[in-house]
C-alpha cells in the first residue's frame, strides 16, 4: 500500500527497539475475547487506476451533473466559482493543517480566517463573526440556544418561512433540553406576519430573509416585534449573495445572524459541506459558540493572529461551554474569503444585481407561458410560481432530455401549495435557457 | 544534526484591504443578457466595503498566506488524538469530479442514484469496520456525531418512559463529551480513571445508578491505553438500564482488530477526518458518522438512504427518529474522500494502518522514554503521553519543548491534554510516518532536551525560525480585535 512506509526490515528493527516479538504482541493489552477473529468484510483494495474507473462509473450514474441548468436553489445555489479560488484552496498547506493550535506555524489559516470574519461582519452589518459553523440550519439552532440561555426562557418563535429543514434541525436541537419552537404564520404577501407572534413567553424571534418563498422580509417589522416583547432578534439567510444587494440584517438591529455561505465559491456537492455563518453584536461576543480569531502581537512586536476567547469553548469549559462545537467548516470559510476577495466591492454588487435581473426575467417569461404567482412581493433570485396543468411531465422530460431543472415542487413542504414551484435564477442561467423553458411550457 | 527545519524566504503580506485599490476586480463578469430590473430601494443597501484586488494580487495574497502554514504535506504532525495521517491526493481528485462536486441536493432521487449508492455503500463499509447494524453519515463533525449519539440515547430512554438525568464521563475524555451531554439536558458526572490510567469496573459500579442514562468512553482512551475492562463496564451500565457511548476519535488504533459493537458499545461516532484520511482543512469541514446497534436503529436521524431492489431512496418516514441534524445529508464531499480511502486500502490495508499506527507510537514511546518522563510506562496503542517532569529542573515546560520543536521542522504534539497528566505531551505519529522520520523526530527531542540543560534560553525564546514568534494571547483575549 503506497501510503504505508514500513519494509520488513523496518518492522523487525522497530519491534526489537520496543522489545516485542511481533506486531500482534503489540495488542496484548486487549483481552483476546474482545478481538475480532475474521478479516473485515470489505471489497478488494483498488489501485489508483482501478479507483479512477470505479469513480468514473459512479459519476456516470449521476444525471444531475455540472452541465445542468439549475432553476432551483432552496438553500443550495448554482453560482460561478472562479478558477483561482478553486486552485488556491487546494493548496495543501491550507488543506492538510489542523485547527491552528500552534499559531506560529498557522498564520496563513489565522490571517485568512481573520479576514473572513471581517468581511462577514461587513456583509451582515454585525460586530463579530465566528470562524464558521457547519451550515445555516445548525448555526441558527445555536443562535436560538444562546437566546434561550440568556433570557432563561423555554420557547422561541420562528417564522413559518424559514427553510423547512432548518425548522427540523431546530426541533432536534431544542426539544431534548425541554425547549419548544413555535411558528409565526405568514401573510397573503408571502411574508412573516409579525402581528401574529404567539403570546407565549419567548426568548427570541427568528426570521429568514429572503425567506423560503424567496420573498424579502420587512425586517423592521421583525425588529419592532422583538423590541415590543424584549426578545432576541435573530435573522437568517440561505442565499448569502443577496447581501451584495440587500440591506444587511445588522442595519435592522439584529442581535444574532445565522446564514449559509455556500454561494461564496463553494460547490453544491450534494448539499455539503457548506458554510455556516454566525455573527452577533458586541454584546453577544462572549456568548457565541465556536472559534474566533483575534489580532495580536508577537514577542518582537510584529503583527500576528491567534485563536482567542477560548474560555467559551468546550476544551476549557467542558460541560459549561457555550456549545460542543470543535471542528467547524474552516476551509470553506477560507474559500468564501477567497471568493469575496476576488469579486470585491464592485463584483459582488454586479453579480447580485444580475441574479435579481435574471430572476425577474424568468418570472416574466413564466408568466407569458401560463404560470401564475401567489405573491406580488419583492424577491431577490427566487420566487414561487403556480404551474399550468401538465407541467410536472414537462419538468421531468426537461431533466431527462436536457438536464434542465425547472423549479422545485414545494407541495412537499407546504401542502396548501400544490402545483407550486420554487424557481431560482443565478448569474449562470442564460436568457436562451429561460426563453426555451417558456417555449416548452407554452407548448403544453 | 539532521532535521528538516531551516529558515527560508518568508514574505510579508498585509491584510487584504491594505492591498485594495478602488476599481480593481479579480473576476471578469460577463455582461448581462437581460434587462436590468432595479429592486425597490426600500430594500437595497449601499456598496459593501469589500477589498478590491486584481487576480494576481489575490493569488499572491493567498499563496503567501499558505506558506506560513504547516500541514501534513509539510512534515510530521504528531498531534495526539487528532490522527494527522497523510491525506491521499486521489481522494481530492475523486471528490472534485464534476458530477460529484456539482450535484444539487434537491435534484431528485432518480437523478442522483450514484450519489445515494455511494452513501449507502459507505454506510455498509463503516458497519463492516465497526460491527454496527446501522450507520448515519449525517453528522458534520466529531462533536456533531457525539451530539447525535447522545440524542439517540436520550430518545431511547424517552421511548421507554425512563428518562434519566446524568451521564458518566471519565476524566480522560475530550472536552466535547461533557459539552455534548449538556446540550441534551443531562448532567455530566466525572469518573476517575484508576492508577493504571484506565477505568475500573469498581469506579463505574460506584456511580452507575438507574438515573444515569449511560457512559461515554473513548477506547483506546486519550492516554493511548486500551480500556480492557470495557466489557465488564458495559455489563454494569446495561444492567442498570443505561447505554454505552463510544467516542471513536481513536478508532485508528483498532481497525480490523476490535469491532466496537462487539465489546458492549451501543453507539459510537467516527471521525472521517481522522481515521479515514480526509483533510482537516485548518479546522474542518470534517464528518462524524454514527454507528448504532439494532435496538437503536429506529432513532437514527432522517433522512436515511434505503435500497429497494436496485433503487436508492431517501426516507424520512421514521416516527422514532431524533430528527434532522443537517440542512441536507451531511458533508457529502468528505464522504466521497473517505469512500475512496476505504476502497484504496481494503480490509488488509486498514488493518495494517492500525498495526503500524500502534507500532509507530510504541517505537516513539520506547525511543523517548529516557529523554522525557513517561507517567504510564506500559504498552500503548496509537498514541502515548509524556510530560515535562524531567525538564522542570531547568525551568523548561512542555510548551517550551513544543515551541522549540517548530524550529526543528516538526509540528508539536498535543500539549496539556489529557488533563489527568500534568504538562501532557501527547504524541500520535500515525501509520504514515516512516522510520527515518520518526528517528529524526526522536533526535530532535533529544537535542532539545540537551538544550534544556545547556542553553535553556533557546527554548524560552522558541520558536525562532517561524514567521512570528510567541504571540501575546493574553492581550488578544483581554482586548479582542476580531475584525479589521
Amino acid at each position: 500500500m503506497r501510503y504505508l512506509p514500513h519494509t520488513k526490515d523496518d518492522i523487525d528493527s522497530m519491534l526489537e527497539t520496543i522489545g516485542k516479538p511481533s506486531i500482534d504482541s503489540l495488542f496484548d493489552s486487549i483481552p483476546d475475547k474482545l478481538k475480532t477473529k475474521e478479516p473485515l468484510d470489505l471489497p478488494q483494495a483498488l489501485t489508483e487506476w482501478e479507483l479512477d474507473d470505479h469513480m468514473h462509473n459512479v459519476e456516470q450514474s449521476i444525471i444531475a451533473s455540472g452541465l445542468c441548468t439549475y432553476f432551483i436553489g432552496a438553500g443550495s445555489y448554482d453560482h460561478y466559482i472562479p478558477h483561482a479560488v478553486k486552485y488556491l484552496i487546494s493548496r495543501s498547506e491550507f488543506m492538510t493543517a489542523y485547527t491552528p493550535y500552534q499559531p506560529e506555524v498557522s498564520q496563513g489559516t489565522l490571517q485568512g480566517i481573520y479576514e473572513f470574519q471581517t468581511m462577514i461582519t461587513q456583509l451582515t452589518g454585525m460586530d463579530v463573526a465566528t470562524a464558521s459553523h457547519y451550515d445555516c440550519g445548525t448555526a441558527l439552532a445555536e443562535a436560538l440556544l444562546i437566546a434561550l440561555k440568556k433570557k432563561k426562557k423555554k420557547k422561541v418563535a420562528v417564522s413559518a418561512l424559514i427553510h423547512p429543514a432548518h425548522k427540523q434541525i431546530i426541533n432536534t436541537y431544542l426539544n431534548p433540553a425541554g425547549y419548544e419552537m413555535l411558528e409565526i404564520p405568514f401573510d397573503e404577501n408571502g411574508r412573516t406576519d409579525f402581528s401574529k407572534v404567539p403570546d407565549d413567553d419567548i426568548a427570541a424571534i427568528a426570521v429568514q430573509s429572503p425567506n423560503f418563498f424567496g420573498n424579502i422580509e420587512k425586517l423592521e417589522q421583525a425588529k419592532n416585534a422583538c423590541d415590543e416583547k424584549k426578545v432576541f432578534f435573530i435573522a437568517s439567510f440561505t442565499e448569502a449573495l443577496s447581501l451584495g444587494l440587500l440591506k444587511s440584517p445588522g442595519s435592522y438591529g439584529a442581535d444574532l445572524v445565522a446564514g449559509e455561505g455556500q454561494s461564496f465559491g463553494l460547490a453544491k456537492s450534494f448539499g455539503g459541506p457548506g458554510l455556516g455563518l454566525l455573527a452577533g453584536t458586541n454584546k453577544q461576543m462572549r456568548n457565541l459558540p465556536g472559534r474566533l480569531v483575534g489580532k495580536t502581537k508577537d514577542s518582537n512586536g510584529d503583527r500576528g493572529y491567534v485563536l482567542t476567547l477560548a474560555t467559551r469553548e468546550q476544551h476549557i469549559r467542558r460541560e459549561k461551554a457555550s456549545s460542543n462545537i470543535c471542528s467547524n467548516n474552516g476551509l470553506n470559510a477560507l474559500t468564501a474569503a477567497m471568493y469575496l476577495a476576488s469579486v470585491g466591492k464592485t463584483g459582488i454588487r454586479k453579480i447580485a444585481q444580475q441574479n435579481h435581473d435574471k430572476a425577474v426575467y424568468l418570472r416574466k417569461k413564466l408568466s407569458e407561458a401560463g404560470f401564475t404567482f401567489p405573491f406580488e412581493t419583492e424577491f431577490f433570485n427566487e420566487f414561487i410560481a403556480k404551474a399550468p396543468e401538465g407541467f410536472a411531465d414537462t419538468r421531468k422530460r426537461l431533466i431527462e432530455d436536457r438536464c434542465l431543472y425547472a423549479g422545485l415542487d414545494i407541495g412537499q413542504y407546504f401542502p396548501d401549495f400544490k402545483d407550486h414551484y420554487l424557481f431560482c435564477a443565478t448569474e449562470k442561467v442564460k436568457k436562451e435557457d429561460m426563453d426555451n423553458l417558456a417555449l416548452e411550457v407554452k407548448a403544453l | 544534526m539532521n532535521h528538516p527545519g531551516t529558515s527560508g524566504l518568508i514574505f510579508r503580506e498585509p491584510e487584504l484591504w491594505e492591498k485594495s485599490r478602488a476599481g480593481r476586480c479579480a473576476v471578469s463578469i460577463p455582461g448581462s443578457d437581460v434587462e436590468t430590473a432595479p429592486l425597490n430601494q426600500e430594500f437595497t443597501r449601499d456598496d459593501v466595503d469589500l477589498p478590491e484586488l486584481y487576480e494576481v494580487d489575490m493569488v499572491r495574497h493567498y499563496t503567501r498566506l499558505s506558506q506560513w502554514n504547516f500541514g501534513i504535506d509539510s512534515g510530521m504532525y504528531p498531534l495526539g488524538s487528532c490522527t494527522m495521517k497523510y491525506n491521499p491526493k486521489t481522494n481530492e481528485a475523486q471528490a472534485s469530479r464534476d458530477a460529484l462536486a456539482s450535484v444539487h441536493p434537491l435534484a431528485g432521487e432518480p437523478y442522483t442514484q450514484g450519489a445515494l449508492k455511494l452513501m449507502y455503500d459507505l454506510e455498509r463499509q463503516l458497519s463492516a469496520i465497526t460491527g454496527y447494524d446501522a450507520v448515519t453519515l449525517q453528522p458534520a463533525a466529531g462533536a456533531h456525531g457525539e451530539l447525535t449519539g447522545m440524542l439517540i440515547i436520550h430518545a431511547y430512554h424517552e421511548k421507554n418512559n425512563d428518562q434519566r438525568s446524568k451521564v458518566l464521563i471519565p476524566d480522560t475524555a475530550h472536552g466535547t463529551n461533557p459539552a455534548s451531554v449538556t446540550l441534551c439536558g443531562y448532567e455530566a458526572v466525572n469518573v476517575d480513571s484508576g492508577e493504571e490510567g484506565i477505568l475500573t469496573p469498581e469506579a463505574v459500579e460506584a456511580v452507575m445508578d438507574e438515573d444515569t442514562a449511560g457512559i461515554m468512553v473513548t477506547n483506546p482512551n486519550t492516554l493511548g491505553l486500551f480500556e480492557r475492562n470495557i466489557r465488564e463496564i458495559a455489563d454494569i451500565v446495561h444492567a442498570k438500564g443505561g447505554l454505552v457511548y463510544g467516542d471513536g476519535a481513536n478508532m485508528n488504533a483498532i481497525m480490523g482488530i476490535v469491532k466496537p459493537a462487539d465489546i458492549g458499545i451501543d453507539v459510537m461516532h467516527l471521525n472521517l477526518h481522522k481515521t479515514f484520511s480526509t483533510p482537516h482543512g485548518g479546522g474542518g469541514p470534517g464528518s462524524g458518522p454514527v454507528g448504532v446497534t439494532k435496538a437503536l436503529e429506529p432513532f437514527l436521524p432522517v433522512p436515511i438512504v434505503e435500497k429497494n431492489g436496485e433503487n436508492y431512496t431517501l426516507t424520512c418516514d421514521r416516527p422514532d427518529s431524533i430528527g434532522r441534524l443537517h440542512t441536507f445529508y451531511g458533508h457529502f464531499g468528505i464522504m466521497v474522500r473517505a469512500y475512496s480511502y476505504i476502497l484504496s486500502m481494503g480490509a488488509e490495508g486498514l488493518k495494517n494502518a492500525s498495526q503500524y499506527a500502534v507500532l509507530n507510537a510504541n517505537y516513539l514511546k520506547e525511543s523517548l522514554k529516557e529523554t522525557l518522563n513517561l507517567p504510564f510506562d506500559k504498552p500503548c496503542m496509537h498514541e502515548c503521553v509524556f510530560n515535562d517532569k524531567k525538564q522542570q529542573a531547568y525551568h523548561i515546560s512542555t510548551m517550551d519543548i513544543a515551541k522549540r520543536l517548530l524550529d526543528y521542522g516538526f509540528h508539536p504534539p498535543t500539549v496539556y491534554f489529557p488533563l489527568v497528566v500534568d504538562g501532557s505531551f501527547m504524541l500520535e505519529p500515525t501509520e504514515t510516518e516512516s522510520r527515518e522520520t520518526l528517528d529524526q523526530f526522536v533526535q530532535a527531542v533529544q537535542a532539545i532536551s540537551r538544550e534544556a540543560a545547556e542553553t535553556p534560553d533557546l527554548l524560552h525564546s522558541a520558536p525562532n525560525l517561524t514567521k512570528v514568534t510567541r504571540l501575546d494571547e493574553v492581550s488578544a483575549a483581554r482586548k479582542p480585535c476580531l475584525k479589521g
